[in-house]
């Protein structure tokens, strides 16, 4: 990691109650996020990978404390987002923004691109109106739509020009740490790779901080610098880019790499197979979360939970059998 | 004679705004045993194909021309009863989302009998007990508990499993799968292709396999058919498509897919969207797309044809 970090996470925790079935006293919590702490430097991209239940999207949520955490703590440029009142985090607002998934079900049907681009603007109370009117025309050409957008609505574009409308409008209070949840998930890849490069020249243009979210690792490894993977509401290893893509350490990081298919037909590569399917997160396995799915599991990962244990070149990784590779630590 | 040989397939939807036509001239052949992966992007018409194959296109849609034939016969040309004798047992399908193709009231046990009993003179003892064997050959861990329980208490990855079982019950020739791992995880998708791979040379089954995920086709196809807007637009075997891509389309599809042809600091994407196909350009439908595009290809609708031995493309350019 270069430089400070902007964004800092401390052991935090989102569990969310169950409602379980008849008889159920109602005890049973959902261990979404389960003590993560990470940090993310100015300017720096950290891609958050893991499979769906895996908790990332409730991360980057509680991230931006649109999801209260149940403990922890989430600090923005050294202030506690936590400590925080109703109008010193609306007016935080402006410095975190977040660009959903869905580019369908998250613009309001009924309002212009102008109005949708522009709401932010309005509630922070920026500008005039005519000065609003000329930063939005100004975003939607920062994003590649043409100016005549601002006068349509939602139904009137494709997947990919929607996703542009989103991205402008997270991008129109000028924030500096953006949140991209599988923003280009739903997308077809000829219309994903336009959506990741503009990202790519956004973020260099304006020098944005990314939390990139995402299941896709090929995508995750096009655009993070550092790359954090999450299994069942923990971080179980975190680090540059080169390292987990090269050098993975964590036996689910491995499988998850090995599980993607090489788009090389002369490589038919024998997978690693991990059986079984991700446990629940209201029960999580004892010890190590990922003992039962794991190939290399010992006596000691049924009992003891490992922790997040950083090693040489800042290569953090919750594992006992492979820990992290620390220097004069045989 | 292949297995099963779909010429000059063409189905429209017909919409208050015009004619949209979904599948437009589409011809393949597929062999016992082989898989053929069929690529595009949504609305390029390869889900319509696979629905159209099975005579299952929902209204205002209709297949319009063209010929389907399983072993040598026609299945445009059956009546519905003979058709529905054809549906599961000869030719199944599995969709991208198990969870809407189960019925939610039934044990999976029972939806899995039921298919079999439409096809095969068997008592209930008996279908039961070949859904269990079924359950237990797609891998699904304690099949006979299993087959009492209904869709919703099974992940997603064990309802396609269901589905698999499903669709295989009858011992189809051939199966299409259309997106079957698209909604599931990166880890519970390398093992449903493992294991129609495994089905596949156990029965010696066909495989039509639609995806829009490259690399799923490397790891699966012996050949690839790349589909936009409605036609087929390159065709050859996984080799062919991978090492010399011919089609413009093609080509740039590969660009802009991060990950293939190593780590890139920016990918080469396709400008535009994906076509409307209410209001497709003249001549070749990708030109206002296309790197390659010259003034005659606003005129000149490009002929499917060989370009090399057995690997065909529809440019003029190529």
């Amino acid at each position: 990691m270069t430089g400070s970090p902007l964004v800092e996470v401390r052991d935090l925790r989102k569990f969310y109650p169950v409602r379980g079935g008849l008889f159920a006293r109602g005890r049973a919590q959902v261990r979404a996020v389960d003590g993560v702490s990470l940090a993310i430097a100015a300017g720096e991209t950290l891609g958050l990978v893991g499979e769906s239940g895996c908790g990332k999207s409730t991360l980057g949520r509680t991230m931006l404390r649109l999801v209260e955490p149940t403990s922890g703590d989430v600090r923005f440029a050294g202030r506690s987002l936590l400590a925080l009142g109703a109008r010193e985090l609306r007016a935080l607002r402006r410095e975190m923004q977040i660009v959903f998934q869905d580019p369908y079900g998250s613009l309001n049907p009924r309002m212009r691109v102008a109005s949708i681009v522009g709401e932010g603007l309005a509630i922070h109370g920026l500008g005039t109106r005519a000065e609003r009117r000329r930063r939005v025309a100004e975003l939607l050409e920062l994003v590649g739509l043409p100016a005549e957008a601002a006068g349509r609505y939602p139904h009137e574009f494709s997947g990919g020009q929607r996703q542009r409308i989103g991205i402008a409008r997270a991008l129109a209070v000028g924030p500096r740490f953006v949140v991209a949840d599988e923003a280009v998930s739903a997308l077809d890849v000829s219309i994903q790779a336009q959506i990741l490069n503009l990202l790519q020249d956004l973020r260099e243009r304006l020098g944005l901080t990314m939390l990139f979210i995402a299941h896709d690792l090929r995508v995750i490894e096009h655009l993070s610098d550092r790359v954090a993977v999450m299994y069942l509401g923990k971080i179980v290893e975190l680090a540059s880019r080169d390292e987990i893509y090269r050098n993975p350490r964590h036996p689910y990081t491995r499988a998850l790499l090995s599980a993607v298919p090489v788009p090389d037909p002369r490589q038919r590569n024998e997978r690693m197979l991990l059986g079984g399917d991700v446990p629940s997160p209201i029960r999580p396995p004892s010890g190590c979360a990922f003992h039962p799915r794991c190939p290399h599991a010992e006596e000691v990962c049924r009992t003891v939970a490992p922790t997040l244990e950083t090693g040489r070149g800042g290569h953090a990784v919750a594992c006992h059998v492979f820990p992290a590779d620390t220097p004069g630590k045989e | 004679m292949a297995l099963l040989d779909v010429r000059d397939l063409r189905t429209s939807f017909f919409l208050d705004r015009g004619e949209a036509r979904a599948v437009d001239g589409v011809s393949f052949a597929l062999d016992a045993g082989r898989v053929l992966g069929l690529v595009g992007e949504s609305g390029c018409g390869k889900s319509v194909t696979a629905l159209s194959l099975m005579r299952l296109v929902p209204p205002p849609g209709r297949i319009a021309s063209g010929e389907v034939r399983l072993d040598g016969r026609d299945l445009l040309q059956l009546d519905e009863r003979a058709m529905q004798e054809v549906r599961g047992a000869q030719l199944a399908m599995i969709f991208q989302e198990p969870m809407t193709s189960l019925n939610p009231v039934f044990t999976i046990g029972s939806q899995i009998a039921e298919a079999i009993r439409l096809h095969r003179s068997v008592s209930r003892r008996e279908a039961w007990a070949r859904a269990v064997e079924l359950l237990s050959e797609v891998g699904i861990p304690e099949p006979g508990r299993r087959a009492r329980d209904y869709p919703h208490q099974l992940s997603g990855g064990m309802r396609q499993r269901v589905m698999i079982a499903m669709a295989i019950s009858c011992e189809p020739r051939v199966l299409l799968a259309d997106e079957p791992t698209t909604a599931l995880d990166v880890t519970i998708q390398a093992e449903i292709l493992d294991l129609l791979r495994a089905l596949r040379e156990r029965r010696g089954m066909a495989l039509l396999l639609i995806t829009h995920d490259l690399g799923v086709v490397a790891q699966q196809a012996d050949e690839v058919a790349i589909m936009y807007a409605g036609r087929i637009v390159e065709h050859g075997s996984v080799f062919d498509i991978f090492d010399r891509p011919l089609h413009p389309y093609t080509q740039a599809l590969f660009r802009s897919i991060p990950g293939i042809g190593g780590r890139r600091e920016r990918l080469e994407a396709i400008p535009g969207q994906v076509p409307d196909l209410l209001s497709l350009p003249s001549g070749c439908t990708f030109r206002d797309r296309c790197p390659r595009v010259v003034p005659e290809c606003a005129t000149i609708v490009p002929p499917f044809e060989e370009k090399a031995t057995g690997h065909r493309a529809a440019c003029i350019r190529v």
